[in-house]
């Protein structure tokens, strides 16, 4: 190597070690808290205070009770639904613009380009744009949690500097043998900007998965709301009637009342824990600072 | 030169030229068409929708029937009991997630960066990005489990002998709670962008300072600082032009009675007058106010910016 480890190199790496490890558990433990809680005995845990590093007891008893919520699989199903649809539309649509923005010749690209940029820095705000929803007539529908937030500016200035960079040999051949522009998108560039597309894929799902505000004011009917609108709910809103109430008497409610969070907080967080590790790798490729000036 | 050498190239009229981009590209305008729609129909028509903020707006109206009052709703508002309360808090907050939030990120990146043991710094890394991917409803239970008077929190805290405490409900903590949080939730996640630079950075640069005889700090100083520059002077102008605009979610699910005063920002109030005592009007006057004001902020700095450090967004 090239230097020469002197003492405070070596105690420099130390400490480096050691407080990155330190940070990495102030990172971890809040979930490991919740996941070791959620396994635990009921009464145990309601009268347990002191830090978790393994279930106290075991039991499924939190589980069980967060899938009798009838809320939840409807919540969860809703989601799923939010997330397949809309992340396939997100991405498909995301693509034809960053396709059309990255195209060299293009009389109206710089008017396109400044019309999109600009909204990265204002925008109607979120009355204006309830009501537009609302006029539209998207009041209270599904496709309120899709369609106005279909495209992403970020996501799409990334991919379209993804795009870009991508030789234009490449499609030539494909365009001598009469192939459409539909094709050569669909064909050439999108397998040849996979891991920015992989992104894309990631940043949208997780978008919709965890979203919650735009159910809250674009929907009425209960069997249409996501998980995280029932987890607000049951997380949030029953805490602040729990306190007013008169919490004297522990009856066992009250007792599940802390495991139900805790399995419900797992069994919605973890899908999406368990995916990201493995797009990881790519997100270096999501953060270009593409310069929005081209 | 050009032009006597393609005589007739000045004659070709725009319209020339239009028919002849629409003949080539009409494919691609095609395939802009739904990406067009989206941005008429949901960021421009909700910027003209702003008019409803001179207006009495009444929904049974619409915008043509419901009659305009000019600025009225900005001067109640600047003129009323919550602007300074909800300006002051947005400020603070802000001024908090600044001097802290920010520097943050980039000393983690330069620490992981340091890290020579390749699995151990992306383990660490992939880390410090999980909590990014928690969300807002589930990050604010769980602080709210934990800062209930028997929560994980008042453990810690009576570990240093500090009394049983419910945290979200004290005016002194709040504020360290919803900017702590946040910079939990974010800071291994904007460290990547840090760490991408870092990682475009020459090792021979490294190596040239190291045979000059640069100690490891030096070298940090000298050549991770330099390279890391650009990108902060950016970084810096997007956050200080956004010096206004927290967004309401977080504090729409963390505040509560007892904390109003030092807890309630221009966003969760809009969100308030809006949605919850369906006051369009006054609403939409506040957001843009607030939205103007952080447009002012973002063109100084980055005026500012171009002329001192020779970086600029646009």
């Amino acid at each position: 190597m090239i230097e020469s480890k002197s003492f405070a190199s070596r105690a420099f790496d130390i400490f480096n070690y050691v407080f990155l490890f330190v940070l990495s558990l102030i990172f971890l433990y809040p979930m490991w808290y919740v996941l070791v809680g959620s396994f635990s005995d009921p009464r145990q845990l309601f009268v347990y205070q002191g830090f978790l590093w393994k279930p106290l007891g075991f039991s499924l008893l939190g589980y069980k009770a967060a899938f009798d919520n009838p809320n939840v699989p409807i919540g969860y199903l809703n989601t799923l639904f939010y997330v397949g649809v809309g992340t396939i539309a997100n991405v498909f649509v995301t693509a034809l613009g960053a396709y059309t923005l990255s195209r060299p010749k293009l009389m109206f690209k710089k008017l396109f380009t400044i019309m999109v940029v600009f909204t990265m820095y204002f925008n109607g705000g979120m009355i204006p744009t309830f009501l537009v929803v609302k006029g539209v007539g998207l009041y209270n529908s599904r496709m309120a949690l899709i369609l106005p937030v279909l495209v992403n500016t970020w996501n799409m200035i990334v991919m379209r500097t993804a795009f870009k960079a991508i030789p234009a040999s490449l499609e030539e051949s494909a365009r001598l043998d009469g192939a459409s522009e539909f094709t050569v998108l669909f064909r050439i560039i999108v397998p040849c900007a996979k891991a920015t597309i992989a992104v894309m894929f990631l940043y949208y799902a997780v978008d919709h998965w965890n979203s919650w505000f735009n159910a809250m004011i674009y929907l009425q009917d209960r069997e249409k709301y996501p998980l995280q609108l029932f987890l607000r709910e049951i997380l949030l809103i029953s805490v602040q009637n729990a306190a007013s109430a008169d919490a004297g008497d522990a009856s066992d409610a009250l007792y599940m009342d802390t495991l139900v969070k805790y399995a419900l907080i797992i069994v919605s967080t973890a899908p999406i824990l368990c995916i990201y590790p493995f797009v990881q790798k790519y997100f270096m490729k999501g953060v270009m600072m593409g310069s929005v000036k081209g | 030169m050009a032009q006597t050498s393609i005589p007739g190239h000045r004659k070709r009229s725009i319209w020339y030229r239009l028919r002849q981009d629409m003949r080539q590209n009409y494919q691609v305008y095609l395939m802009w068409l739904p990406v067009l729609a989206f941005y008429l129909v949901f960021k421009y028509a909700p910027m003209g929708g702003l008019a409803i903020a001179f207006q009495n707006y009444k929904p049974l109206k619409g915008i043509m029937g419901s009659k305009w009052v000019g600025f009225e709703h900005f001067v109640d508002f600047l003129t009323g009991p919550y602007a300074w309360r909800t300006i002051r808090n947005t400020l603070v907050i802000n001024f908090y997630q600044l001097i802290f939030g920010f520097p943050i990120p980039i000393i983690f990146a330069i620490l992981v960066n340091e890290i020579k043991c390749r699995p151990y710094q992306r383990t660490v890394q992939t880390i410090s990005y999980m909590p990014h991917f928690i969300s807002m409803v589930v990050m604010c239970g769980m602080i709210s489990d934990f800062s209930a008077s028997m929560g994980l929190f008042n453990t810690i805290g009576q570990a240093f002998g500090a009394p049983r405490i419910s945290f979200l409900s004290e005016d002194e903590y709040y504020r360290f709670i919803y900017v702590g949080s946040g910079i939990w939730k974010q800071m291994g996640w904007s460290s990547i962008l840090y760490l991408s630079t870092l990682s475009g950075v020459d090792p021979a640069l490294h190596e040239a300072a190291a045979i000059d005889g640069a100690g490891r700090f030096r070298r940090v100083i000298h050549v991770t600082m330099p390279a890391l520059i650009p990108i902060i002077a950016v970084q810096l102008i997007m956050r200080i032009g956004h010096i206004m605009g927290e967004g309401h979610q977080k504090t729409i699910l963390l505040y509560n009675d007892s904390v109003m005063e030092v807890a309630d920002i221009v966003s969760s109030y809009v969100y308030r007058r809006g949605f919850k005592q369906n006051d369009y009007s006054f609403g939409a006057a506040v957001d843009l106010f607030n939205s103007i004001v952080n447009i002012i902020v973002l063109c100084s700095a980055n005026y500012f910016s171009k002329h001192v450090v020779k970086e600029s967004l646009w």
